[in-house]
């Protein structure tokens, strides 16, 4: 209806060649050309073309005067610096994706058990981290793990565990990294698998009790099957952002201590911005290209899934 | 063989069935249990926040128990609001997220409604491709966009790098992408027989945008506003690279860069400016929870 309707004026068109500008600027069609143009400039000329303009800038020297084709990745190769940098990257984002979806699974599963009048100030409570600016809470986290007056080590000295170096450690730095991560991260999860649980039917639940199903098993074959597309899908999203990752490193250890906690976000920042040498932080931060191009083939696929369905 | 298996399950059984209500009740404490734990673990940072903000440098040095404030002050708050450069980061705060808000409501409610209502060639291309855009992320864009604002103004001789307003081409493309997702989300779920009836009544298609699907879409649109206002305070990355003067600076780089001199660090101050950083999406948050809610998750669950 609405189509016809706005395309009443189209055959009129050709009757008066005065006013034909004026009745194509009414078609449909430019019209919602014209209504997505700033759209298209703003993610065409700020995100399509500098993704392709690090490329270019990763084949060049560091003074930005001459093509070097791979030079900048052969180098990078060839450096300990870089091959630690993926590897924590890869430790960084696997473990902090994993202990947030198990974090949030639990929680929410918690959350789910209280009377539902109750759960809005549960929620309410257990999403704060997540709507705190990332760089501010980490603050709060830094000060926490302090090596002078940690007040970790403080209540830990209670306990009889000596002071830990939270940020001082390679081990114990990459510990803190992640923990940070997963405390800002996993009430997302806890939200998504929240909206999630409510949606699974409760004849399910019902039916496995009767079939003399324990909870093991019916989280195992009710939930997580009903779960299985938001569970995917929240898991890919995290994983792109953790990869990406840079407020938090920066700002609690700045790939310190003597680079072991670096990730390619960090990485390419103190090589790119700092060290001034541009070609080398976009090859660096190239490398996280491989990682979203797998995420938007699943995306994809997803939401071609769901136009089907539709 | 089978008779007596059957026999021996069934007492066993038996005592199970009794046993579901007070299985209940224990699995109710557990949870109430667990949930405490993790509220504790989510609300030590920004409690700790507080408590230390209350606290005078004296006594954050003292050898005294970090997690209760024995002489509170306020000098923090005090110092921190009357300096100038402390209000000068939340003016230029505020003055982006406004600004970028605006402009992506303004770029984002009409693409959205073209993509949702205006079917036309590649417009299905464009909303899958607009998606996959979000998911580029800043930390691969940042040293190409560096490098283009430093060639502009090379070539132009419009400064761009270290002003904070080249935050405001930066930040769209943040906001925007998702912005224009959900809102075509919520437009395409609204009835084709509204804007149906108000074309019948003679109405133009601006008509049809503002009077029928903006108000009607106005949850949608409300979370559009709240997540672009969220991700524009909440961005570090961007203004970390682009903008160095101290008057530049917007509030998560102005504390880190002004606050921390050298190895000497204010923690009373650091703390009292991260919390009056984080004080306004708290805000908003605590009034509007469920649109906050809405518009940081929509993009996984329609996506």
């Amino acid at each position: 209806m609405v189509d016809v309707a706005f395309q009443r004026t189209a055959p009129a068109k050709a009757t008066s060649a005065r006013t034909s500008l004026h009745r194509a600027l009414k078609r449909k069609s430019t019209m919602a050309f014209f209504l997505t143009l700033p759209l298209i400039l703003l993610v065409a000329g700020l995100v399509i073309y500098p993704a392709f303009y690090a490329i270019h800038l990763a084949t060049l020297n560091k003074a930005m005067t001459k093509f070097v084709g791979l030079g900048n990745f052969e180098f990078l190769f060839k450096r300990d610096t870089f091959w630690l940098v993926v590897k924590q990257s890869c430790i960084f984002a696997i473990t902090a994706v994993i202990f947030k979806a198990l974090i949030g699974f639990i929680v929410a599963h918690f959350v789910h058990n209280v009377p539902a009048n109750k759960q809005r100030r549960w929620r309410g409570m257990l999403l704060v981290p997540w709507v705190i600016p990332p760089a501010m809470s980490t603050l709060a986290w830094l000060w926490l793990f302090d090596p002078s007056y940690s007040a970790f080590n403080y209540t830990l000295s209670f306990f009889g565990i000596g002071p830990i170096p939270w940020t001082g450690d390679a081990a114990w730095a990459r510990f803190s990294v992640i923990l940070v991560n997963v405390w800002y991260g996993a009430p997302f999860f806890m939200i998504m698998y929240l909206a999630a649980l409510k949606s699974v039917p409760e004849q399910l639940y019902e039916a496995a009790a009767i079939d003399g199903a324990n909870w093991w098993q019916r989280i195992w074959y009710v939930t997580l099957p009903m779960m299985r597309n938001i569970i995917a899908i929240t898991t890919l999203f995290s994983l792109i952002v953790t990869f990406a990752n840079f407020d938090i490193v920066r700002i609690l250890t700045a790939g310190g201590p003597l680079d072991r906690t670096h990730i390619f976000a960090t990485w390419a920042f103190r090589v790119g911005i700092e060290g001034s040498d541009i070609p080398l932080g976009a090859s660096v931060s190239l490398f996280m290209a491989p990682i979203l191009a797998i995420a938007a083939i699943f995306i994809l696929r997803d939401i071609s899934k769901r136009g089907n369905e539709a | 063989m089978s008779t007596l298996t059957v026999d021996k399950a069934g007492p066993t059984r038996k005592v199970k069935y009794g046993s579901m209500s007070r299985d209940r009740a224990w699995a109710l404490r557990w949870s109430y249990f667990f949930l405490i734990l993790f509220a504790i673990f989510s609300l030590v940072p920004p409690l700790y926040m507080l408590i230390t903000s209350l606290k005078s440098s004296a006594e954050i040095s003292a050898a005294t128990n970090p997690w209760w404030v024995f002489h509170p002050t306020l000098s923090n708050y005090i110092e921190l609001l009357t300096s100038n450069q402390f209000l000068r980061f939340f003016w230029n705060s505020a003055m982006v997220a406004i600004i970028v808000v605006t402009i992506t409501m303004l770029i984002s409610v009409p693409a959205a409604f073209a993509l949702a209502r205006m079917k036309f060639w590649g417009s299905a291309t464009l909303a899958t491709g607009v998606f996959l855009t979000y998911l580029i992320p800043d930390s691969l864009l940042f040293i190409p966009l560096f490098k283009m604002l430093v060639m502009v103004g090379d070539w132009t001789g419009i400064q761009l790098i270290n002003r904070w307003y080249v935050l405001l081409f930066i930040y769209p493309t943040l906001t925007v992408p998702f912005c224009t997702w959900i809102m075509i989300g919520y437009f395409a779920s609204i009835p084709k027989e509204l804007d149906e009836a108000a074309i019948i009544d003679g109405a133009s298609w601006f008509q049809t945008l503002t009077r029928i699907f903006i108000p009607v879409a106005l949850p949608g649109i409300i979370a559009a506003t709240i997540f672009a206002f969220t991700v524009s305070w909440a961005q570090f990355l961007y203004p970390l690279v682009f903008t160095t003067s101290t008057d530049q600076l917007v509030l998560p780089v102005g504390i880190i860069t002004t606050l921390i001199k050298g190895d000497v660090f204010n923690w009373g101050q650091i703390m009292t400016g991260a919390l009056l950083g984080a004080a306004p999406p708290l805000i908003i948050y605590a009034f509007l929870m469920d649109y906050y809610i809405a518009g940081l998750t929509a993009g996984a669950t329609k996506g």
